[in-house]
């Protein structure tokens, strides 16, 4: 490993200094193989678990269906649930078995027609269906509401047709959902993992390094050598960045090869802004590692800087504009943020600059500020 | 035995709260934490951007668009005046929908026909694009009932009457915070214990542990104390601003919830410590606590409905302590569900905690570095 040819000033005395400092991190690593673990293991592993196991769209919702006389009306109702592959209708007896099932959490909601179905149909002011969801996850509650109310309407308009009545609604919503037309949560659930993932690697990488260094009385002693500070920062940058280059591109391949999210944009303009990005990454970690001191606080540090900030403040899960603003303004300080904007944009939409541009020198913006503090911190214990 | 183990549990507490760096780490980013995720973690939209482009112009459009312009949950910031202008805004994600209203649109409502309304939507996410199109929908009935019921229509023969049962409104917010409870006490849990072990380990200190007359037990019990008396103290506080500065209503009894809190503190100390006790560098025990933590956050339901997942994920959430505490957490809180519903999530909860922990104090004399 010491023929690298990675280092950008491979001249003189300063190239085999840094050509050194790389190699002595080169064997750090390879003597304790969890940075290989962090970044190669753990991609793979994530990226199977949550491609596999995250998914918003709710398919084949468990509705109890409560019928109390059954009726050719009834029956009516209840096979255009059944027709939807949105439901998995289960009928039963009485109202206290369901409401059992619903608070078990067995189903998600109750459909419930009384006895008296078949004959106010017939009335003018309509039979009632009684819909009961529980509501303890409001989200999925509302994606529920919304399936049943569309059984309804097409069973009403069925019902009406057949009845050779005219009951066409005055305006329709014709949607046309551009970049993701089938809605498939995981095209975009994955490249924000993708996201989330590499900030872990880059943080976890070079959490530690420089605090071990420090609590080990190390790092004074590289102090001393000729090689200057900027040397010092490159020689840890340098072999971290290859891994989680490596790290990151194995995540691109899975998800474009495994999961199927389709790459629109351009694979070097992803190349360029993952590097960028993972330089903040990196940053950060060293950035913590330096100011932390110890192992054990640069260790909770990362851990609670990272990994929530990234999965609940990115945009990735839950949507930005719709934070109050002190929020919003706090999600500007969380590096993923920008980086998801730019990765959904470019897997989904393609090379959209007006998205890439802002985000991309947003992330240069951090990365200088993490870098310079390391730089500052560092210089400091020189004098 | 006391005696010996509450010296160990002193030793513990002073090595984790001596720096100062250390104290604000637990005590500090937690309270923020929940502060800014309790707001962040909802699925309600607010304030969704949207453009117009109208090339009916008539009155019927206007109505319609002035519905649009009166919800809370719509902010216009563009009007367009030509169809190339919709692709710019959308690409550049300055909207989130652009309304279309087609030529003759006003004519094809008064005529008594179905006029289409072209909604366009950015589906980078899904998610935002489903509920987004979901409000539209909503005031686009609204609007159709109010134009039927004005024009003397007869009603429909059937109506759906829904009732959402233990949160009315259909609050996110309600749903995510009992979550954020779970998800940030197994952080501080994990931060206390994850690194302990190794921390010694690494800087030789367990070895002369070892030799002291402290048997195994007694060494595991004054490990595992701290992260626990820590964690108590934490979800204390967090349950706190939960209920009185967020308002999620805590039906059921604190009794239930805190008999939850203490086996999840068990088997979240449990996992910690033997992540910790498997690490022979402290790097080694944060790589654990990652490899650990985040699995467990994203497959507990926490954000994403477990029944989505494969029937394989599925079987490895049930190794999953937090998948069962988010449960307990929901229940009581929202549901007031009593004890014998709940002990299905209690007792895996107890096993994980046991077994983890006999594991980590087994290892504790079996692996010498």
């Amino acid at each position: 490993m010491s023929n690298l040819h990675v280092t950008p000033f491979a001249r003189g005395g300063r190239g085999m200094r840094l050509r050194g400092l790389v190699h002595k991190e080169f064997l750090q690593i390879v003597r304790d193989p969890s940075s290989i673990a962090i970044a190669f293991v753990m991609p793979v592993f994530l990226l199977l678990l949550f491609g596999y196991g995250v998914s918003l769209d709710a398919d084949h919702v468990a509705v109890a269906l409560v019928v109390e006389q059954p009726s050719a009306d009834t029956a009516d109702f209840v096979a255009s649930l059944q027709g939807s592959k949105s439901f998995a209708a289960r009928p039963m007896p009485s109202m206290a078995r369901a409401v059992d099932a619903l608070v078990a959490a067995d189903v998600d909601a109750i459909v419930h027609m009384r006895a008296n179905f078949g004959e106010r149909l017939r009335r003018a002011d309509g039979a009632p269906i009684q819909l009961i969801v529980n509501g303890v996850n409001a989200n999925n509650a509302r994606i529920v509401v919304g399936y049943v109310e569309g059984a309804w309407s097409n069973w009403l308009g069925r019902r009406a047709r057949a009845q050779g009545l005219h009951l066409d609604p005055p305006v329709v919503v014709e949607q046309r959902v551009w970049f993701n037309s089938e809605l498939r949560s995981r095209n975009y659930l994955v490249p924000g993992l993708v996201v989330v993932i590499m900030t872990l690697i880059g943080a976890l990488l070079t959490a530690m390094v420089m605090a071990r260094e420090h609590e080990r009385g190390t790092l004074e002693a590289l102090l001393v050598t000729p090689a200057t500070v900027g040397e010092l920062l490159l020689g840890k940058l340098i072999p971290y960045f290859l891994l989680g280059t490596c790290g990151m591109l194995l995540s691109v391949a899975m998800a474009v090869g495994l999961f199927g999210v389709p790459l629109r944009g351009s694979f070097w303009l992803l190349f360029a802004t993952s590097s960028l990005f993972l330089l903040v990454a990196l940053g950060m970690g060293l950035a913590i590692s330096t100011v932390a001191r110890s192992q054990f606080v640069a260790g909770q540090l990362a851990i609670t800087t990272t990994f929530l900030p990234a999965f609940l403040l990115s945009g990735f899960i839950f949507d930005i504009g719709s934070m109050p603003n002190v929020v919003q303004a706090i999600t500007y300080l969380v590096a993923a943020r920008y980086f998801v904007s730019i990765v959904d944009s470019l897997f989904l939409a393609g090379n959209v600059w007006s998205v890439i541009v802002p985000n991309a020198l947003a992330l240069a913006v951090m990365a200088a500020v993490f870098l310079g503090i390391t730089w500052r911190k560092t210089r400091k214990r020189l004098d | 035995m006391w005696h010996r183990i509450r010296a160990l549990v002193r030793k513990e507490f002073i090595a984790i709260l001596k720096d100062p760096r250390s104290r604000f780490v637990l005590i500090v980013p937690p309270m923020i934490q929940l502060l800014v995720f309790g707001y962040a973690a909802t699925f309600d939209l607010d304030r969704i951007p949207y453009a117009v482009y109208n090339e009916d112009g008539g009155a019927a459009s206007r109505q319609l668009l002035a519905a649009f312009e009166g919800s809370p949950h719509f902010r216009r910031i563009a009007t367009l005046s030509a169809l190339h202008e919709i692709a710019p805004l959308v690409d550049a994600r300055d909207v989130v929908l652009v309304i279309h209203v087609q030529p003759q649109f006003s004519r094809r409502v008064l005529s008594g026909q179905s006029a289409p309304l072209q909604v366009i939507v950015d589906g980078r996410n899904s998610n935002t694009a489903l509920i987004a199109l979901n409000y539209v929908r909503t005031v686009v009935t609204t609007y159709n009932e109010g134009w039927m019921a004005a024009r003397g229509s007869p009603a429909l023969p059937a109506r759906l009457e829904t009732r959402a049962w233990f949160n009315p409104n259909l609050e996110s917010r309600w749903f995510f915070i009992p979550g954020i409870i779970g998800v940030i006490t197994l952080l501080v849990t994990m931060l206390t214990t994850a690194l302990s072990v190794a921390r010694e380990r690494e800087q030789g200190t367990f070895d002369q542990l070892l030799v002291t007359p402290l048997r195994p037990v007694e060494i595991l019990v004054g490990k595992a104390l701290p992260g626990f008396l820590i964690g108590i103290a934490e979800a204390t506080l967090i349950l706190l601003v939960a209920t009185l500065w967020f308002g999620v209503p805590l039906v059921g009894s604190l009794a239930v919830l805190y008999a939850g809190l203490a086996l999840f503190l068990l088997s979240a100390v449990g996992m910690g410590l033997l992540i910790s006790s498997l690490a022979v560098t402290q790097q080694q025990g944060l790589l654990g606590a990652f490899l650990f933590m985040v699995p467990a956050v994203i497959l507990s339901g926490f954000a994403t409905p477990i029944a989505n997942m494969p029937e394989l994920v599925q079987r490895i959430t049930l190794l999953n302590p937090l998948r069962y505490f988010l449960v307990i957490l929901r229940k009581t809180f929202l549901e007031g569900a009593p004890l014998p519903v709940l002990i299905h999530e209690f007792w895996p909860m107890a096993l994980i905690g046991l077994v983890s922990l006999s594991l980590a104090g087994w290892l504790f004399r079996h692996r010498m570095s």
